[in-house]
């Protein structure tokens, strides 16, 4: 075997070309469920007017204004907040080697919520701008409150009891949104937070959340390394050269940035960050250069698909979304219990 | 010439210090070995000679350099330690965790490059790895496991070593396995060895210097002629020690033992029948 054979053989082990397939085939199937998700709904749409509508905008033809303000927005929303949780999730359970982490477990989405409705009660006209600024403080403030009560115990911190803090903030949290919302009466402006549809989204909104979405996504690309490392442990970390503290306070500002923009979007929709890594991890391997993009794709895609099925199930009634994915997201979530929480 | 630099370090959690004004060198090119019953801060050195925990006051010097405060990636390349309690992602292939040894070498998303992949093959196959690198690290064994995480220590490339109960849960035979491997690397790379062992025999028989600790303090340190002394056991372990000669690198072992009892004090180590144990094995 020459050298450069000898290289390739090495190279397989690292596993890129399997990665590249899966990337490839999670951007393929994410398309083609964008284009399924433009065409279907409570009224049908050819997939050729789609395409008109892209390239060939009449503002005269009602389907050409469905799709161009009402579908698109929507499932740009969609994807976009699919793959916020996704790799919020992502990042928390390497970072935290708890295979458990989510943002709607682990309190952040209630957090957020719990903002937005001090927002909507007491500056109700505030700009969606300084709006989502206050869901990544909610996000912090969620996430903060179920670290302080999980550290409280005395065996430390386990998967099962930051879980367990976290049902309990989230309950409290929700508990004094509803109160905040039934005594300020601004229950309609949060009914859809709760249940998490995206069908409010505008491009108004998507403008705002964007650039905050590209940052957030880069910076969590190039932490992936070192998240990799943290995943391993924080003293082999520390030996490999990793400034821990550093990243984990840098992932800790994307995650919860993450959240808080998804959660502005879509509401408390659990289980997102829980399921995608995992059967992210189950194909592509532990390495978090892998998993991150991989989350951002397979994140987006069932999130896609999750408002699709909202809106076909029986139209032209929507189901809430954030139901429909915690029927998948339930039973993962016993399953990866049961399990005993293994590695992440 | 010392590798390490032990300067008066005080070390501890909370308010509690567990390690008080404690100095010591580690000699380069050596395997130093730390012995000593449970809590006496054995950990607690390796860890802060390893930089995962601060120094209260105090400092410790790697070549000469304050490991505190040089960049963390810089020490990286000079050390690598081995953690206690090293548990990685089963799902992980042996040759992903091995190539991870690389990271203080990288920048950006660390793509590896022809020279990593060089360190990388050659860390699998000094420790014998060649056939099960593509696995992943849940089908392997724990001496096997053991084996890849000193792998990737040594895909770090650096002269020094720093394990922390590098043994423990393995059964005698991979025990001896790991010890011999690092035996080899030290004495046909010259790489410095530091390390925490439970048993004493090993320890004995391995290393060049030991280190024996009791109640976050230094006791005694020297060759293991020097430390494994009745006197010595039983000041650090509170143990009546029989000594004998190993035979395989002549240093003394610690045959079998007696727990001391606090009033017979004095009638503690019998130091005629460690003696004569000794002198028969000696002369035998």
């Amino acid at each position: 075997m020459n050298e450069q054979e000898e290289l390739k053989e090495v190279k397989k082990t690292v596993r890129p070309i399997r990665g590249v397939i899966i990337l490839t085939g999670g951007s393929l199937l994410l398309l083609l469920s964008l284009m399924l998700a433009v065409s279907l709904g409570a009224a049908d749409i050819q997939l050729k007017t789609v395409w008109q509508a892209i390239f060939q905008f009449n503002p005269d033809l009602q389907q050409h204004q469905i799709i161009r303000e009402i579908r698109f927005p929507r499932i740009l929303g969609a994807a976009i907040v699919g793959s916020c949780f996704a790799v919020s999730g992502a990042l928390m359970q390497g970072m935290t080697r708890n295979p458990l982490a989510d943002s709607g477990l682990l309190g952040l989405n209630a957090g957020a919520v719990f903002m937005l409705a001090c927002c909507f009660a007491f500056f109700p006209d505030l700009p969606y701008l300084y709006i989502i600024l206050f869901s990544f403080l909610g996000a912090a403030l969620g996430a903060g409150i179920v670290y302080g009560v999980g550290s409280l115990s005395k065996n430390g911190l386990t998967p099962i009891r930051l879980v367990l803090a976290g049902a309990a903030v989230s309950a409290l949290l929700g508990a004094l949104s509803e109160g905040i919302a039934l005594y300020y009466e601004i229950g309609q402006d949060l009914a859809f937070w709760y249940a998490g549809g995206i069908s409010g989204t505008s491009w108004n909104h998507l403008q705002i959340i964007t650039p905050w979405l590209l940052l957030a996504l880069a910076a969590a690309m190039t932490l992936s390394h070192p998240i990799t490392l943290l995943s391993l442990g924080e003293e082999v970390a520390v030996g490999l050269g990793t400034k821990t503290g550093r990243v984990k306070l840098t992932a800790s500002i994307i995650i919860v940035i993450l959240a808080g923009l998804a959660v502005s979007v879509v509401g408390a929709v659990s289980f997102v960050g829980l399921i995608v890594p995992h059967i992210v991890r189950w194909f592509m391997g532990y390495d978090y250069r892998w998993i991150i993009p991989g989350t951002i794709i397979y994140g987006a895609l069932l999130v896609v698909l999750a408002d699709l099925a909202a809106r076909i199930i029986s139209p032209p009634h929507e189901m809430p979304i954030g139901a429909l994915i915690a029927l998948l997201g339930v039973p993962f979530f016993l399953y990866l219990a049961r399990k005993g929480g293994g590695m992440v | 010439m010392k590798t390490i630099e032990v300067n008066k370090i005080d070390v501890g959690y909370a308010n509690e210090l567990i390690i008080k004004n404690l100095s010591i060198s580690i000699p380069s090119n050596k395997i130093t070995t730390i012995i000593g019953p449970n809590g006496c801060g054995k950990s607690t050195l390796i860890k802060t000679i390893a930089r995962i925990l601060n120094v209260k006051g105090g400092a410790v010097f790697l070549e000469g350099e304050e490991i505190h405060k040089v960049d963390t990636k810089e020490i990286a390349k000079r050390m690598a330690i081995l953690p206690q309690t090293a548990e990685a992602p089963g799902g992980l292939t042996v040759y992903e965790l091995i190539s991870y040894g690389r990271f203080p070498y990288k920048k950006g998303m660390g793509s590896l490059r022809k020279e990593d992949y060089e360190y990388i093959n050659w860390a699998v196959d000094v420790t014998g790895l060649t056939e099960v690198q593509n696995r992943a690290i849940s089908a392997l064994s724990g001496g096997q496991r053991q084996r890849v995480w000193i792998a990737m220590a040594l895909a770090q490339g650096t002269d020094t070593l720093v394990l922390d109960e590098p043994t423990t849960y393995l059964d005698l035979a991979h025990q001896l396995d790991i010890l011999l491997l690092l035996e080899r690397l030290n004495k046909e790379e010259g790489r410095t060895i530091i390390m925490v062992l439970h048993d004493l025999n090993h320890a004995s028989r391995f290393s060049h210097y030991m280190i024996a600790m009791r109640d976050g303090e230094v006791v005694t340190d020297g060759t293991p002629e020097e430390v494994m002394t009745c006197a010595n056991l039983q000041q650090v372990f509170q143990i009546d020690a029989h000594l004998a000669r190993c035979p395989h690198s002549a240093n003394p072992i610690c045959l079998s033992y007696q727990l001391c009892q606090a009033e017979k004090a004095s009638a503690c180590c019998s130091i005629n029948s460690a003696s004569k144990a000794y002198h028969q094995t000696a002369s035998g």
